[in-house]
């Protein structure tokens, strides 16, 4: 196994920002600001470093790292637990995003957060740290601890730095989370207890290679098709409260609601793009033949997910609700990529996961922005910012235009890929889902027209536009959203060997 | 060779040096505290203490991979178990002595500061025979040294009503423990003849096999009953959440901490090795079944209740010494998990966890003493805006809270999880099951302090003075805490290779 200390340089790079947080004064608010963003700097250029050097004709690990970390005795034998790191083509290109958002978010930290930088930006750290470990981590145990490093610093963001109901969605927040999680280990261990090993890669073999001896029915370690079933249902369960899934979604809604613009950019662009992730990695990767039966089911969940969250974003009167029912629809159409079990599919739901995360992420900031300017986020209030915002007005149309998939950005490609993927399969519930995509379009634009065209109010005639800060992360983010729709190779190429390693074992 | 002392010049006394050392320091602070009453400022006594706990700790260590020696005529037995549970009760003591510095040093709250010095030694005594004893009698001895000596800390602020009560309670519900714990001890001897553990553990099958299966079995109940009461596990917890909240807050940390390993230490040491031997071969002659299996199933239902009593219970609790109390419970119930699993590793479970539950739990007390005592109340309200007055103090309280509910990077965590693989190897799915799901529970009770400490504003921000003890004993349990996170494998390690838990159930030869 080769040890390459490259991705623990680039999961770790943020304790650089966080120890000079540490020493510099609370009072030098613009030095706590600075360090914070150019913290979150190095690894975007690690991850482009990374993306550059990645091999694409090779399905397995790259940048692999295997170190013994300690073990503990059970029974007659050990639970060796390593530190396992590594980079497939499912997990790099969410690396990259975890590393684009997380630059992104520290941004509207320094232009959304009003008290308290310095702890702001050393939980920040010590979440980005989770969020690019939970990406680059290859064992079970050290996904669980980055799982729980993302959780407990977006409790304490939440419930200081949130809305009047902070203390509330920081709360639900953590127990839906936590349920979440306490099932994943559950099932973590289990997994274990059959296979003894906690190595993504180990276990992958060990469930889906026909000659290993627990798929082979003689055997004393054979693992029957009913256990499967159970570790599978039990894992959807923990990912779909992560993800999140209707009906498990109503932590997402008050804490989208509540949180601060840096809390909510880092959630709805990279930690439910976590449960995803786990779908496709544990659920899919490991119980192939549990996901094909249950593929049906996922779709359907995937095209209530759409057309529920479509049709209560349609009836907000909250921008801000309109964005999280928003989220809750895209995740349903990563739910329908994810049952269309086959390459393309699997592609579209990993285009939509980093679409729908650089989408979202541009979106709430932008409502933040007129948050900030106005002081109010329902739609009843707004309208005509256009006339005083000409700049915000149009990049919100076009976010706006790149959810709602109009071709040449990347939501676009995403929802193609993804629908194409399950038509195949499921036509009849591949057509339903379509119908968020036109839900999508009003629910967005009802949105958008309502806060930036009409009749201009007195009151807002004097907001100053976006500022150089804030319009820098907007426009690059934009950038890569149009770099996706138009050139979405990409994308694509990277992920090829490894999708394609996932589809055999499902025959489809 | 004879001498006019007889047998007992045999015995190789210096493995009793660390109980011995107590003694004398007890001894000696008795009589330095009788001449030197003029001097107003007692904490020296105390600081004596703490330099007895040290000085005893290093016989200790002494002692360790030193095998198994018995001596009493087996009554009292020096062996990694013993050994390893002492360092818990020094450390314990040694903490809880530190912590009441400044409890007892401002304030008239505790007119007799030496006694109060030195009843917590004598406890320490207590425990120390309680964690050596091969002998039922031994072991009622160090019991009640460790139960008198609690009842009057307990009730050691004689002028402070609740705390009146509390002993009071204390009293009356301990000795109603300690007659049902003799109760057993009775029966266990009527049945065998004997109170030695070993000859017990081979004469109990024969007894057994007699036809006596119900006394066994009733004899059992009530030595687990009787000492449910010093671990805080239902069924005989109900005492906890007065006591703890009418006791002085350094009192009430050694009950949660010292008092609660000293009862894991003899249902460990006594229940297991006197009944492990009984089988029954059932009445048609079929396979035969362990009595412990059977009792695993009855002690996995007290965990469970316990766990979820104390966990539910403490979402309700507003102070916080009462809350810690339910927790306390709680976590007494996890502590039995191992027990109910019954694997040989289940002595190394516990110990890892009541290394880490001294920790955090001495930690958290810390703080909470500082904080309850500078508000003048032990509301949970107390601990609002405590992160600007005194920011190292709440990040620590934050590290201990999450510790406590287990979440990584923490002792606590790795704790918890060791116990909770092991009874999924051992295939007690639904306990590990509830484990997990009161561990969700409880985080609803831990995270309102946390929220209460970052998020609520105080009625004051001035800043908190803390002494320079209390950051001592903070900072440490923080390392420990924060470094068994970490790297678990060198606590694991060292518990794994130095202290080999099967000696404790085979007699010395």
């Amino acid at each position: 196994m080769e040890n390459n200390m490259f991705l623990t340089l680039l999961t770790f790079s943020p304790v650089i920002g966080l120890v000079l947080l540490a020493f510099i004064p609370r009072a030098q608010v613009g030095a706590l600001k600075l360090i914070g963003i150019l913290a979150t700097i190095p690894p975007i250029i690690m991850s482009l470093m990374m993306y550059a050097g990645f091999d694409y004709t090779q399905p397995g690990l790259q940048y692999a790292q295997n170190v013994s970390w300690f073990s503990i005795p059970v029974d007659q034998m050990a639970f060796p637990v390593a530190y396992q790191l590594g980079v497939d083509g499912l997990s790099m290109p969410l690396v990259l995003l975890a590393s684009i958002i997380g630059f992104f978010a520290a941004i509207a930290g320094a232009v959304f957060i009003k008290k308290r930088w310095k702890e702001f930006f050393i939980l920040f750290m010590i979440m980005l740290i989770g969020m690019l470990g939970v990406f680059t981590s290859q064992n079970l145990f050290l996904f669980f601890i980055f799982f729980e490093m993302t959780l407990i610093p977006m409790f304490f963001i939440m419930g200081i730095w949130g809305f009047e109901q902070r203390e509330k969605a920081a709360m639900k927040f953590l127990l839906y989370n936590g349920v979440g999680s306490a099932i994943m280990l559950i099932v973590f261990v289990a997994l274990f207890m059959n296979v003894w090993s906690l190595s993504f890669v180990e276990i992958k073999e060990a469930l889906t290679n026909p000659i290993s001896p627990f798929n082979i029915q003689e055997s004393p370690s054979y693992i029957t098709a009913g256990t499967r079933l159970g570790f599978f249902i039990a894992l959807l369960i923990a990912f779909a409260i992560k993800m999140p899934i209707a009906p498990l979604h109503t932590w997402m809604v008050t804490a989208y609601r509540e949180s601060p613009a840096p809390a909510v950019l880092v959630s709805s662009g990279v930690l439910i793009k976590i449960g995803a992730y786990g779908l496709l990695r544990f659920n899919v990767g490991f119980f192939p033949e549990a996901a094909q039966q249950l593929a049906g089911f996922l779709a359907a969940l995937g095209v209530i997910n759409i057309i529920y969250g479509a049709l209560l974003a349609l009836v907000q009167k909250n921008l801000k609700l309109v964005l999280a029912y928003s989220s809750l629809s895209h995740m349903g159409i990563v739910l329908l990529g994810v049952a269309a079990m086959n390459t393309v599919g699997f592609q579209g739901a990993i285009f939509q996961m980093v679409s729908h995360g650089l989408v979202a992420a541009l979106l709430f900031f932008i409502v933040s922005v007129i948050f900030e300017r106005t002081s109010t986020d329902e739609l009843s209030d707004l309208g005509g910012l256009a006339k005083s915002m000409p700049f915000l007005g149009g990049i919100f149309l076009t976010a706006a235009m790149a959810s709602a998939g109009l071709p040449g950005m990347s939501g676009f490609i995403s929802e193609f890929t993804a629908f194409l993927g399950l038509f195949k399969e499921m036509p009849v519930l591949a057509a339903i889902g379509t119908l968020g995509i036109i839900f999508t379009a009003v629910y967005l634009l009802r949105a958008v027209l309502g806060t930036t065209y009409g009749p201009t109010p007195e009151r807002w005639l004097k907001l100053a536009d976006v500022q150089p800060l804030e319009a820098l992360p907007m426009i690059i983010v934009l950038g890569f959203i149009v770099l996706i729709g138009v050139y979405p190779s990409v994308l694509s190429e990277p992920m090829q060997a490894t999708l394609q390693n996932i589809v055999p074992r499902i025959g489809g | 060779m004879e001498s006019r002392w007889g047998p007992l010049a045999q015995y190789d006394w210096s493995v009793m040096a660390p109980e011995f050392t107590i003694l004398a320091v007890v001894t000696l602070m008795t009589l330095i505290g009788l001449f030197t009453s003029s001097v107003k400022d007692r904490r020296f006594i105390g600081w004596l203490g703490i330099l007895g706990c040290i000085v005893a700790a290093w016989f200790v260590f002494q002692n360790v991979g030193g095998g198994v020696v018995e001596i009493l005529h087996g009554s009292f037995r020096v062996d990694a178990y013993g050994n390893i549970f002492k360092l818990i009760f020094l450390a314990g003591t040694a903490v809880t002595l530190l912590m009441s510095m400044n409890y007892i040093g401002d304030g008239e709250e505790i007119q007799h500061q030496d006694e109060f010095y030195y009843l917590a030694l004598t406890a320490l005594l207590g425990t120390m025979f309680m964690a050596s004893s091969a002998d039922l009698i031994t072991l009622f001895v160090g019991l009640e040294l460790l139960s008198i000596s609690s009842y009057i800390l307990v009730g050691i602020r004689k002028n402070n009503l609740q705390s009146n009560e509390s002993a009071f309670k204390y009293l009356i519900n301990g000795a109603i423990a300690s007659a049902i714990t003799l109760y057993g001890i009775s029966f266990l001897y009527g049945l065998s003849g004997t109170t030695n553990i070993f000859l017990l553990a081979e004469r109990l099958p024969e007894a057994f096999m007699a036809g006596n299966q119900f006394m066994i079995y009733l004899a059992f109940f009530l030595l687990f009953i009787g000492l449910s009461f010093k671990i805080a596990a239902v069924p005989y917890h109900m005492w906890a959440p007065d006591v703890y909240q009418g006791a002085a807050t350094p009192v009430t940390a050694f009950l949660s901490v010292v008092s609660k390993a000293a009862g894991f230490a003899l249902i460990l040491r006594v229940v297991i090795t006197s009944f492990i031997g009984v089988v029954d071969f059932g009445s048609d002659g079929g396979e035969p079944v362990g009595m412990i299996d059977e009792i695993m199933l009855i002690v996995g239902i007290l965990a469970a209740i316990s766990m979820i009593v104390g966990n539910t219970m403490a979402l309700r609790q507003s102070n916080v010494k009462r809350m810690m109390a339910y927790s306390s419970i709680a976590q007494a119930g996890y502590l039995l998990v191992p027990f109910a699993t019954f694997t040989v590793l289940m002595f190394e479970q516990t110990v890892f966890y009541l290394i880490a539950y001294l920790m955090m739990n001495m930690g958290a007390f810390a703080i909470i003493m500082i904080v309850t005592r500078d508000r003048d109340s032990e509301d949970i309200s107390a601990f609002a805006g405590l992160y600007h007055r005194s920011p190292l103090l709440a990040i620590a309280m934050t590290v201990f809270l999450l510790s406590l509910a287990g979440i990584p990077i923490s002792a606590g965590f790795f704790g918890k999880f060791y116990i909770f693989m092991s009874s999924l190897v051992m295939q007690n799915y639904w306990l590990a099951g509830i484990m997990v799901a009161t561990s969700v529970v409880s985080y609803f009770y831990y995270f309102g302090i946390i929220k209460q400490m970052y998020m609520r504003p105080g009625e004051t921000d001035s800043r908190l003075a803390v002494p320079a003890s209390i950051i001592v004993i903070v900072v440490l349990a923080f390392i420990g805490t924060v470094g068994v996170g970490l790297v678990p494998g060198t606590l694991l390690d060292y518990i794994h290779t130095n202290f080999p838990f099967a000696e404790m159930i085979m007699a010395a030869k």
